[in-house]
């Protein structure tokens, strides 16, 4: 617990003082709202309805560019080198990088469900905290698995084209049931209504989980 | 008052346990796609030695550093580190090596202190303030403890991750091109650690195309000449002059000697 400590102080350190993945997700999802904005109009029915896609859409694409930059800091100055080394088990690595991606995409989440609510007019008040258990539980499997497909593709040399390519499919049963849990909190409809998709949720978060911690040695060892 | 030099932060660590071989490596060989990068390479390290590992750029040294380091597989041969068998055991071997390589495993958004905290963690060393203040003192980085090591110049980085060496447990230690971008007085700090990390039982390995520097720190001398281990003597066995003779037929060729 120790190391996984030491790596998520690690990385919300470097990330306060450099804040490059903050400040690109902040503008980037603040692009993603003006485009919605256009391509939506001010119909408050059609975007009341393709609300949870939207979200998601942005969390998604946000994921895609915080998730495939986690382990390029340790390209810098052959720092992996030293994580290979370091004696222990490798696993702690994973949960350290995972926490850290859980916190920033916490943040970036908060500032877009913001916006959402600022630029379409729209009150999250009575679904917050419905709305609140869906995205730590979609957010949780969307970072294991990305956080592992982070690790694989930074050693590659076309890693821009293939963490994507590896991350949308894998990632399949998470956003389905984060969209459908989402769009039944949104409705103003009960949580329990939403209970198979948040139980497929909890189930897909564990096992990428349990996989991440148990291949991610092999993934550091290349 | 707190006490300086190398040996200020090693002596709060209980001095290493002896053992006769700290590396034997037989017939190691490497092959990337159909270039050989090493042939035939046997050598073996005893507790307190020093070997410096000279040749030209390409011939294999970083390569072996790497293989030594368990951070690359050989194509074949064995290698055992502290007795066990480290491509078989890799992480069982891997608490007893300590590596200063190309990279020096700097943070650039952390200040000096921080990276030092990092790895000690990492490492599962003590990672007590002071030990880490003393570690920077020892490398004359204490007053820039608290900057980040993006405004440090190559020789600071260098140094700092010295200072990463020093809070560790090493038993094995592997550097390659250490005296690059060190001054007088740094490379002065490094044969004085050097040497004692060789009195606490330790063993290191020097990759290095600086002959001089090389020689300085070293027990034993070996020369890579096209990915083979041309010698492999005691430096007490031959002169200054004839090891830099023998240097510069082996890894340059007859009679290009400098």
């Amino acid at each position: 617990m120790r190391r996984a400590w030491i790596v998520v102080w690690k990385d919300v350190l470097s990330e306060r003082r450099s804040k490059e993945s903050l400040n690109a997700l902040v503008f980037f999802s603040l692009l993603l709202l003006f485009v919605f904005q256009f391509a939506l109009g001010p119909e408050r029915a059609k975007v009341e309805t393709a609300l949870p896609g939207l979200l998601w859409l942005g969390f998604v694409l946000a994921g895609l560019l915080a998730f495939g930059r986690t382990f390029l800091v340790e390209r810098e100055n052959d720092c992996w080198e030293g994580l290979v080394l370091a004696p222990g088990d490798k696993s702690a690595i994973y949960l350290g990088k995972l926490a850290g991606n859980v916190l920033l995409m916490a943040v970036v989440e908060a500032v877009l469900v913001l916006l959402f609510a600022l630029f379409f007019n729209l009150d999250f008040t009575s679904a917050l905290p419905g709305l609140v258990l869906v995205l730590a539980l979609g957010t949780l499997g969307l970072a294991a698995v990305g956080t592992l497909f982070g690790a694989i593709t930074a050693q590659l040399r076309a890693r821009e084209l293939l963490f994507p390519v590896l991350l949308l499919p894998a990632a399949v049963p998470v956003l389905l049931a984060s969209v459908s849990a989402t769009q039944t909190v949104l409705l103003g409809e009960p949580l329990a209504d939403a209970a198979a998709w948040l139980k497929l949720l909890a189930v897909a978060d564990l096992v990428y989980l349990v996989i991440g911690v148990l291949t991610f040695e092999f993934v550091l060892e290349g | 008052m707190i006490a300086t030099g190398p040996d200020a932060v090693r002596e709060q660590t209980p001095p290493l346990p002896a053992s006769d071989l700290v590396v034997e490596a037989t017939h190691l060989r490497k092959r990337f796609g159909l270039t050989c990068a090493l042939e035939e390479v046997s050598l073996s390290l005893e507790a307190g030695c020093g070997l410096t590992l000279l040749g030209p750029n390409g011939t294999g040294k970083s390569t072996l550093l790497r293989i030594l380091a368990t951070l690359l597989r050989p194509t074949s041969g064995s290698l055992r580190i502290t007795g066990l068998d480290a491509l078989k055991e890799p992480a069982a071997v891997r608490g007893a090596i300590d590596m200063v390589g190309h990279g020096t495993w700097i943070y650039e958004d952390l200040t000096a202190i921080e990276n030092l905290r990092f790895w000690s963690v990492m490492g599962g060393h003590d990672a007590a303030r002071a030990r880490l203040r003393a570690a920077l003192e020892s490398v004359e980085l204490d007053t820039v403890a608290e900057c980040r090591a993006r405004i440090f110049s190559a020789g600071m980085k260098r140094r700092l991750a010295l200072a990463r060496v020093l809070l560790g447990r090493a038993r094995l230690l592997l550097l390659d091109e250490p005296f690059t971008g060190l001054d007088r007085a740094g490379r002065k700090w490094l044969g004085e650690f050097l040497m004692s990390f060789k009195a606490r039982g330790g063993a290191f390995v020097v990759a290095t195309h600086s002959f001089d520097a090389g020689l300085g720190v070293a027990d034993r001398i070996a020369i890579l000449a096209g990915g083979r281990l041309a010698l492999d003597r005691p430096t007490t066995e031959l002169g200054h002059d004839d090891l830099r003779r023998l240097y510069d037929d082996l890894a340059l060729g007859p009679g290009v000697a400098s």
